[in-house]
C-alpha cells in the first residue's frame, strides 16, 4: 500500500487506501513507522486521512494501535480523520473510537493538531 | 446433538444484585405502559418476544461448563466451571438413580474452569464413572489441589466415583465412545486447549481462554484449519478488539472481532460468543453481540455466519 503523504504545518496527513488487513498489514506498518520518523524530526502529528480505506481488519486495526504507541515514544500524536461509513463503523464496533481521536474530516482533525495546522490546510 | 450452555462467564461466578433485578423491572415497565395484559401467559410473552433479552433475561454468572449430548448413553461436557453444579443436578435427575458415566474435556486448570467440580454432585455417587480428558501434565494435581486443606472439607479421595484422568494428545484425533476429538494449543497463561468434536456428521470446536492475534499467520492458519467447516464455534470473546490488543494484551483472551474474522475465514455456519467479561451488564454482553453481527453485515462473504451470544441456559440444537 502506497502511502501519499502531505504536510500542513506541524501536522502530516498520510493517505493509506483500499484495504487493511492481514495481506498488507505488515508494510503498511512499516510505511507507518518511516512516516512516524519523519514526524519526530519534524516535530508533527500524523494524521491518517481514511477518506481512500475501504476496510480495515482487526490485523489492520492493531497496526494502528501500535502506530499510536510508536507516536507516544516520539512524543508525536496519531490522529484518524475522514474514515469512510464502513470504517467508521468498524471503528466503533472495535472500541477503537475510544483508543484514537476520530474525526468527519481531515480539516477538523488538523484543526485538533493546532491552529497553525488548520490555517495551513486552510491556505491549500 | 445438542448443546447445553451451563456456564457461559469468564474468570469468576456472578450474580445479579438486587439494583439489577429493580433496573430490569423498571425498563420492562416503561416498555410495557400502556399495554394491557389479561393473563400471565400474555405478560410472559410480552416478555419473551418483545422486551430485549438483556431486560427480560439474564446472560448468567456461571463460569464454563458445557455439555454436549450426542444421544449417547454416556455423557460429555467441557470444563468444570461454577456452572458443573447445575450440570451435575441435570445428570442426577436424567439418570434417576442409576450411575453415570461422564467425560470431561478440561480446556485448562485456571480456577474458573475447575471451582464446580467439588459441587458436581455425580462425584458423590458411588458408580459413577468421571473421565477428565485434557492435554496438562498437571491436570490431576490441580483438581486434587483445590480439594486440598484448608481449601474445601471433602478431600479427593473421599469421592465416591471411580475418577480418571486421561491425557489426550494435542492436534491428534481421539475417540471417546463415539466422539471424535482433537484437542489444539493455544495462547494463554500455562497453555489452554480448544476442542474439535466431531459426531454424527456434526462438527463443534470448543475455544475459550484463547488469545487469538490474527496478524500471526501461522497462528491464524493453524486456527482457521481447526475451525474450518465447523457447525458452530463456541468462542472466548471476552474483550473488545481494543482491549485484546491494548491494555490487556496477553491476557490471554480474544474479542469479538477476532470470533467473526476468524469464523468467516473457515466457513463456520455459527459463532457462539462465550466467557464473557464478568465486569459486563447484560447491556454491555447484548450490546457486543449487536456489534458482532453488524460487522458480519459488513464483511459477509459468499455464506452468512450466524453469531449469537451464549447464556447459562441455552440450548441449541445441530
Amino acid at each position: 500500500m502506497a502511502l501519499a503523504h502531505r504536510s500542513y504545518g506541524p501536522a502530516r496527513v498520510v493517505s493509506p487506501r483500499g484495504r487493511l488487513d492481514h495481506d498488507n498489514c505488515d508494510a503498511f506498518q512499516s510505511d507507518i513507522a518511516g512516516e512516524l520518523d519523519a514526524c519526530a524530526q519534524d516535530g508533527a502529528a500524523l494524521v491518517l486521512d481514511m477518506s481512500g480505506l475501504e476496510y480495515v481488519s482487526s490485523a489492520g486495526l492493531r497496526c494502528l494501535m501500535i502506530a499510536a504507541k510508536q507516536a507516544t515514544v516520539r512524543n508525536s500524536r496519531v490522529v484518524v480523520a475522514a474514515p469512510q461509513p464502513v470504517v467508521a463503523e468498524i471503528l466503533q464496533i472495535s472500541r477503537f473510537n475510544l483508543v484514537l481521536p476520530v474525526f468527519g474530516t481531515t480539516r477538523e482533525a488538523l484543526a485538533s493538531v493546532s491552529p497553525q495546522a488548520l490555517a495551513a490546510f486552510d491556505r491549500g | 446433538m445438542r448443546v447445553r450452555f451451563w456456564g457461559t462467564r469468564g474468570s469468576i461466578p456472578v450474580g445479579l444484585t438486587a439494583a439489577d433485578i429493580r433496573d430490569k423491572l423498571a425498563r420492562a415497565l416503561v416498555a410495557a405502559s400502556g399495554r394491557h395484559f389479561d393473563s400471565y401467559g400474555e405478560a410472559y410473552a410480552f416478555a419473551e418476544e418483545t422486551l430485549p433479552f438483556s431486560v427480560s433475561h439474564t446472560f448468567g454468572g456461571h463460569t464454563s461448563c458445557v455439555e454436549l449430548d450426542t444421544g449417547a448413553d454416556e455423557y460429555f461436557v467441557c470444563d468444570m466451571g461454577s456452572g458443573a453444579r447445575a450440570f451435575g443436578e441435570h445428570v442426577l435427575a436424567r439418570q434417576g438413580g442409576r450411575p453415570a458415566t461422564v467425560n470431561v474435556f478440561m480446556s485448562h486448570v485456571h480456577w474458573d474452569h475447575i471451582m464446580g467440580f467439588p459441587f458436581f454432585g455425580p462425584a458423590y455417587v458411588g458408580g459413577t464413572r468421571i473421565r477428565i480428558h485434557g492435554c496438562h501434565d498437571i491436570l490431576e494435581r490441580a483438581f486434587r489441589l483445590q480439594q486440598s486443606p484448608p481449601c474445601f472439607p471433602v478431600s479427593f479421595d473421599h469421592l465416591a466415583a471411580a475418577i480418571e484422568f486421561v491425557k489426550l494428545p494435542p492436534g491428534k484425533q481421539t475417540e471417546v465412545c463415539g466422539l471424535k476429538v482433537t484437542p489444539q494449543l493455544q495462547r494463554h497463561s500455562g497453555d489452554s486447549y480448544g476442542f474439535r468434536f466431531e459426531a454424527g456428521g456434526r462438527r463443534l470446536v470448543y475455544t475459550t481462554d484463547s488469545e487469538h492475534k490474527l496478524e500471526d499467520r501461522t497462528q491464524t492458519g493453524a486456527i482457521v484449519a481447526f475451525f474450518r467447516d465447523a457447525d458452530l464455534v463456541i468462542f472466548d470473546a471476552m474483550y473488545s478488539l481494543a482491549e485484546a490488543i491494548s491494555v490487556k494484551e496477553d491476557w490471554g483472551h480474544s474479542s469479538n472481532v477476532a470470533g467473526v474474522e476468524l469464523c468467516q475465514m473457515a466457513g463456520v455456519k455459527h459463532l457462539v460468543l462465550f466467557h464473557h467479561e464478568p465486569a459486563n451488564s447484560d447491556v454491555a454482553i447484548e450490546t457486543a453481540l449487536r456489534d458482532a453481527r453488524r460487522l458480519e453485515e459488513l464483511t459477509r462473504g459468499a455464506a452468512p455466519l450466524r453469531v449469537s451470544a451464549a447464556h447459562d441456559g441455552l440450548e441449541i440444537d445441530l
